[in-house]
């Protein structure tokens, strides 16, 4: 094996052009259970940790352009009221050792089903910013899961940053687990309500091979919103719609039973997290609505 | 492959490194410092937990690699390092705990009096006098990590403690009397004051 130490951007990226197979690391909390077990013997490691831009975040007008590396604790920390809800399932990561060095890069580069990022950025909107020697491209986070554990990245391609779209309205993320700390989600959703474009955006996770979107749901909810002029009235969801709403977010899943969990019961826990965060969110809306334009 | 990188405020060189190893191996087996715990090998119990630029991290899932050049402060050396920053860091630029020191280091005594005659920092002195020690395996990652909290956090409440110790598993006490230790500690932190 060898240790590749890249002191910048521009050498990690000749490096990962002249041995593809190289494997970057950067927290390491992936890649290190993986050696320790056995389980891979890269040929080269490639770390990612002298690079200090990828550790760095910009706020943005539309957008924060968060480096591949910033830590859980630095999102928590410091986003949470731009990436509310990206901050919010950086905090159900695991633990704070693993929070102070995991971030979203190694999460987008493991592109696991029970990534804890991926259904907050697949809600809120964002896109991967990935390099090579040959160029730069943006991945909309749609077209980035690619496989169950694959993604979208060439071999000599590295991520640079992810683009998040700025908060627009309020965010939630719900994770199913056995205990608060050091769970490895049975399933996950993210809903950020988006009052500026009108819509609705989701995210599960762990309830198909991939992250996915509830697309079907996200359009009769615009559509049923938009019909009843909620965006403008601020009323309760009716409850037919949220029930509505939470069944075409289960229907979007395509599970299996493993040892966290039953096809079924995933099924039926992203109809639940479905229903509970559109009411937090909707709830959020309405009081900021209130306080804003004082009608009740 | 060579190391060169700073545990416990002293220059520290290691040698022979295999590229996949990871941080708590070099710590434990070339530098003879096993203070810090093998337990799980997969960040999932935090008996590894050191301090790697003042962030506590899981040495079991830090490349050794990736420490070139950066400062590591592990259990043995806490003791010293509570010291100094209690006195306000290192004038004379000779503080930190040589190697032998630390491979050294031990809590004296077997009784209840555990601790006399060395010197502990305030937090492992609340382990001992709050009996959050039963085995002992968890301890070193718990110490380290408590005593971050509390120079972050001072005044911490329960709840603060229990998430700032979540990552941390201990098999024997039940965890009430790791609480009590902890704020034992922050109780005689604020006394000082
Ligand atoms: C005990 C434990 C509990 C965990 N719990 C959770 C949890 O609750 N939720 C969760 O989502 N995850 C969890 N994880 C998994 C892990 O912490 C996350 O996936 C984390 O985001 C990985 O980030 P990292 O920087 O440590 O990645 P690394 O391990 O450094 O890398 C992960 C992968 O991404 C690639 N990679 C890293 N950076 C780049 C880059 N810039 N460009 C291209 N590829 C890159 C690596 O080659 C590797 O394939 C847990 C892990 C452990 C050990
Ligand atoms: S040995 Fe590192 S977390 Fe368990
Ligand atoms: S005292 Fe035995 S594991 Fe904590």
């Amino acid at each position: 094996m060898d240790f590749l130490r890249p002191a910048s951007w521009e050498e990690a990226l000749a490096a990962k052009a002249e041995h593809p197979t190289a494997v970057p690391i950067a927290g390491g909390t992936d890649v290190m259970v993986e050696i320790n077990f056995d389980h891979r013997r890269p040929e080269y490691l490639l770390d990612l940790n002298r690079i200090g831009d990828l550790g760095e975040w910009e706020v943005g007008e539309e957008s924060v352009r968060l480096g591949a590396s910033v830590p859980y604790t630095k999102i928590m920390e410091n986003l949470r009221a731009e990436l509310p809800g990206l901050a919010l399932a950086s905090h159900t990561v695991a633990s704070p050792q693993i929070r102070n060095r995991g971030g979203v890069g190694g999460n987008l580069g493991t592109a696991s089903p029970a990534g804890d990022a991926h259904p907050a950025l697949l809600a809120a909107g964002a896109e991967v910013e990935v390099e090579s020697v040959r160029g730069s491209r943006r991945i909309p986070i749609d077209a980035f899961y690619t496989g169950v554990k694959r993604n979208a990245l060439a071999a000599d391609e590295l991520i640079r940053a992810v683009h998040v779209k700025k908060a627009d309205g309020p965010q939630q993320f719900s994770k199913v687990g056995t205990r608060n700390a050091m769970v490895i989600a049975v399933c996950a959703f993210g809903l950020a309500l988006h009052p500026g474009t009108r819509s609705v955006r989701t995210g599960i996770g762990s309830a198909a091979p991939t992250p996915v979107r509830a697309r079907a749901a996200e359009e009769f909810l615009n559509a049923a919103l938009e019909e009843g002029g909620f965006w403008d009235n601020g009323r309760i969801i009716t409850p037919s719609v949220a029930k509505q709403f939470a069944d075409l977010c289960s229907a979007a899943c395509n599970p299996i039973d493993d040892v966290r969990g039953t096809a079924s019961y995933r099924r039926h826990a992203v109809g639940v997290m479905a229903r509970r965060t559109l009411t937090w969110t909707w709830e959020s809306y309405r009081g900021a609505r209130r306080t804003t334009e004082g009608a009740a | 492959m060579r190391v060169n990188f700073t545990v416990n405020g002293r220059p520290q060189e290691a040698d022979d490194v295999w590229e996949g190893e990871s941080l708590l191996y070099v710590l434990r087996e070339r530098l003879g410092l096993p203070g810090s715990k093998n337990a799980c090998e997969q960040g999932e119990c935090g008996s590894c937990t050191v301090r790697l630029d003042g962030v506590p991290v899981c040495s079991c899932l830090v490349a050794a690699g990736q420490v070139e050049g950066r400062e590591v402060v592990t259990v043995e050396g806490l003791a010293d390092f509570a010291k100094q920053r209690a006195e306000g860091g290192c004038a004379s630029g000779a503080c930190g705990t040589s190697l032998q020191n630390a491979q050294e280091w031990q809590a004296q005594g077997t009784d209840s009096q555990t601790g006399e005659g060395t010197e502990l920092s305030p937090i492992q002195q609340a382990f001992i006098d709050a009996g959050a020690v039963q085995c002992g395996f968890c301890t070193p990652g718990l110490l380290v990590a408590a005593d971050e909290m509390l120079e972050r956090n001072p005044n911490p409440t329960d709840a603060d403690i229990r998430e700032a110790l979540s990552g941390n598993l201990c098999r024997c006490t039940g965890y009430e009397k790791i609480m009590d230790a902890v704020r034992l500690a922050a109780a005689r932190q604020s006394e000082a004051v």
